[in-house]
């Protein structure tokens, strides 16, 4: 602003009168919009939105450590963290969310893409992101809101995602997983290897999937083509006939009083299959270890069609800038530089850059977690709780067999409304 | 108004005399005045609060959507799509009708249920339990529910009604019963249970504060003249207590009718509810939608409201 006013040739007195009143402005629209500490030196401070899943007293404190950067959590369910984005978009500035709300988030245009150039181990990302496989070589399922059909956009303000690899990114992977179904083998009592046996009546009353309408649906897609009744072009965006067919199976196995209840919440899972209120349901990694560590018996049971997926990463409000925003890309660098990951992969999660996470762990962690080889040691938690005790195998193996096995990837289909109408129908019903 | 006026009049010249000096410092404010200060405050909160954020989702909800956005622009869609399949359906519900129906159902048996229960401890407490000590301290009592979470509170079911749950392994230990029975937890009965449990308390209040008012010479004089205690009760304590009643039911059915988080979490997420359509279109960001059901919700109450103050004209009564 001042070259341009100096070139206009004006007096030096106007120059400063001008500079002084938009140094003015500028303060008073700081004070409005608020952002009083981007002004200050105090100490950096991120607001991080997100759902529990990344967040932990370690991460944040082990943050402030190495960076000076503190973090303040917010933290909110997979929904409410999306609405906050959509209206509140100055209520934080790093989010935490998965790959699937991208849909959602990009087109409203309250995040800011990040570049990719200033991500220091981008390179280095597992290339289940960036090429949709293992590092193995395996082709992973690219049904669904797949990470790497939403990974990059056209340009700096574009809403469009790019089909191939740009410097604009739009999410920063952090973690990811394999879900399947989790089932008590003990009262079970037979071996468990297909979808389809969720909706099998002999575990009436006894079923349980999630209680999210996108996820719902999907896995009950994955049991109509495991019975062999349909094959979908895409699980992850069916059309209206799809939707009303996957819908019509779900309503009967309703009906039927298949479901014990449905689940939304990390604690209720774990409580209804500790319980033995349900002996077979969809789960996440972290819940079955929990019921585990009860000691009641409970398998993330791989199942011969593969596993639903999902991914969640790091992006930054549209509102941040500045320093703030230097902040930020060295809060998401620190979080690939090994730490964090080794403290997701020792939940039973997946951290995006292997390299870094794998120097953070000791050799037989890396082996049990990763490798899927029988443990060597007991296997802790990383408030050192006892997980597994020394000879336990991951469930499902290697990270190799599991991330190979997906088959598809949470997602938001693009007849979206009507199956949350579809939705409330089989609740109705 | 002209009580309070006349009084507010008489009182302030004793004022003046004790202190005139400060007195003639005090600016007068008219009685019109002070009684719009006493309300006004009142009224700003419910105007900033309640008016005004209803008449935005009223507006809001003859808007249209997309997936990630509100479009300003006037659309039935809202409303259309939640009465899809309402008439060419026939003679089977849509969507909306069989949830309102199953709505009203629990509705209906919860404000039954609590109703009966809460009439009964209003009248022990006001009736049989003769000191204020006492009566204020059970009342208290009642008030256990609410000092725990709704989650806690939620989770505890489980162990207690659960198919491994203390209920049924003491009904198959005595033989009642050779198996779990399983509709003791997320069934429709599990879900009355736990409103019940949480909601009889505003009942017995407004009941118990009916009652207590009602002079006893009355009651006494109904007994000298013979009545029975049932003719007692059904001709005299229960037309008086009738206000109470009312507001009682007010409270249960307007709480009932909204609910989705008790419905959702005893019922298993399996049970519909009003509320809980609402808030599945909430999360998926259709807030128009969402808006729609809102005022479909809120005409339903009221109507169900103003049946009840027809029976009762709580402002005659008060």
């Amino acid at each position: 602003m001042t070259e341009t006013t100096r070139k206009k040739g004006l007096s030096r007195r106007t120059l400063l009168k001008g500079t002084a009143g938009l140094a003015g402005l500028a303060a008073g629209s700081g004070a409005i919009t608020g952002f009083p500490y981007v002004m200050s030196a105090d100490p950096k401070v991120l607001r991080y939105l997100g759902t529990a899943v990344n967040e932990g007293d370690d991460i944040s404190k082990q943050c402030l450590k190495d960076t000076g950067i503190k973090i303040e959590y917010i933290t909110a369910t997979t929904d409410d963290v999306t609405k906050r984005v959509m209206t509140q978009p100055n209520s934080f500035d790093v989010l935490d969310t998965e790959y699937f709300s991208l849909k959602k988030l990009v087109p409203s245009g309250n995040i800011l893409a990040l570049d990719a150039k200033k991500i220091k181990e981008f390179d280095n990302i597992t290339p289940v992101f960036t090429k949709g496989m293992t590092p193995g070589g395996k082709k992973i399922g690219n049904q669904g809101t797949a990470p790497w059909k939403v990974l990059y956009l056209e340009g700096k303000d574009s809403k469009k995602f790019a089909t191939s690899a740009t410097e604009f990114v739009t999410l920063i992977p952090t973690v990811y997983n394999a879900d399947t179904l989790g089932i008590r083998p003990d009262l079970i009592k037979r071996p468990i290897s297909s979808w389809a046996e969720l909706l099998n009546p002999e575990f009436k009353g006894k079923a349980s999937i999630l209680n999210i309408p996108s996820i719902g649906i999907m896995d009950a897609a994955m049991v109509v083509e495991a019975t062999g009744k349909y094959k979908y072009a895409d699980k992850g965006n069916m059309t209206k006939e799809e939707i009303d067919l996957t819908m019509k199976v779900l309503t009967e196995a309703k009906k039927a009083g298949q479901f014990r209840a449905f689940w939304k919440d990390f604690n209720e899972s774990v409580n209804l299959m500790a319980a033995g209120e349900t002996v077979i349901q969809s789960m996440w990694s972290p819940a079955v270890t929990k019921v585990r560590s009860m000691g009641i018996p409970c398998t993330f049971q791989p199942l011969k069609e593969g596993y639903r997926s999902w991914a969640s990463g790091f992006c930054v409000s549209k509102g941040v800038s500045g320093a703030k925003l230097e902040w930020a890309y060295e809060f998401v660098n620190w979080f690939l530089s090994g730490y964090a990951g080794a403290y997701l992969n020792r939940q039973g999660y997946y951290s995006a850059v292997l390299s870094t996470a794998k120097a953070n762990m000791e050799p037989y962690e890396w082996a049990y977690w990763m490798e899927g080889k029988p443990a060597e040691k007991d296997i802790k938690a990383p408030d050192g709780a006892l997980l597994e005790k020394a000879g336990a195998v991951r469930d499902g193996g290697s990270y190799e067999d599991r991330m190979g096995g997906v088959a598809c990837w949470n997602a938001v289909m693009d007849e979206n409304d009507y199956m949350v109408r579809k939705w409330n129908e089989f609740i109705a019903a | 108004m002209t009580t309070s006026d006349e009084i507010l009049q008489e009182g302030s010249p004793g004022v003046t005399r004790g202190s005139p000096a400060r007195a003639s410092l005090r600016p007068r404010l008219s009685p019109s005045v002070i009684s719009w200060l006493q309300a006004g405050p009142m009224m700003l909160v419910f105007l900033a609060f309640f008016l005004i954020p209803l008449v935005f989702v009223l507006i809001v909800s003859f808007w249209d959507y997309n997936e990630y956005q509100l479009l300003p622009a006037f659309s039935g869609r809202g409303y259309t799509d939640t009465f899809e399949g309402c008439i060419d359906k026939l003679p089977e519900l849509c969507t909306i009708g069989r949830t309102y129906l199953m709505t009203l159902k629990l509705c209906f048996m919860v404000w039954a249920i609590t109703l009966f229960i809460g009439f009964w401890v209003a009248y022990f407490l006001a009736f049989h339990v003769k000191s204020k000590t006492w009566q204020m301290g059970l009342s208290l009592l009642c008030t256990i529910p609410f000092w725990t979470s709704n989650v806690i509170r939620m989770i505890a079911w489980i162990p207690l009604l659960g198919r491994n749950g203390l209920v049924n392994s003491g009904l198959v230990k005595t033989g009642l019963i050779n198996h779990p029975v399983e509709w003791l937890l997320f069934s429709e009965f599990s879900v009355v249970l736990a409103l019940v449990h949480l909601f009889t308390f505003f009942m017995v209040v407004p009941i118990f504060n009916s009652m207590v008012r009602i002079d006893k010479s009355l009651i006494e004089a109904a007994y000298d003249a013979g009545a029975s205690g049932f003719q007692t009760l059904v001709n005299v304590i229960i037309p008086l207590a009738k206000p109470g009643i009312v507001i009682g039911s007010i409270f249960v059915i307007t709480i009932v009718m909204g609910d989705f988080i008790t419905i959702g979490v005893m019922g298993g997420q399996q049970i519909a509810a009003a509320g809980k359509i609402i808030e599945t279109r909430v999360n998926a960001l259709q807030f128009p939608a969402a808006a729609a059901n809102a005022v479909i919700l809120l005409v339903i109450t009221f109507l169900i409201i103003t049946m009840m103050s027809r029976i009762v004209d709580i402002k005659k009564e008060l």
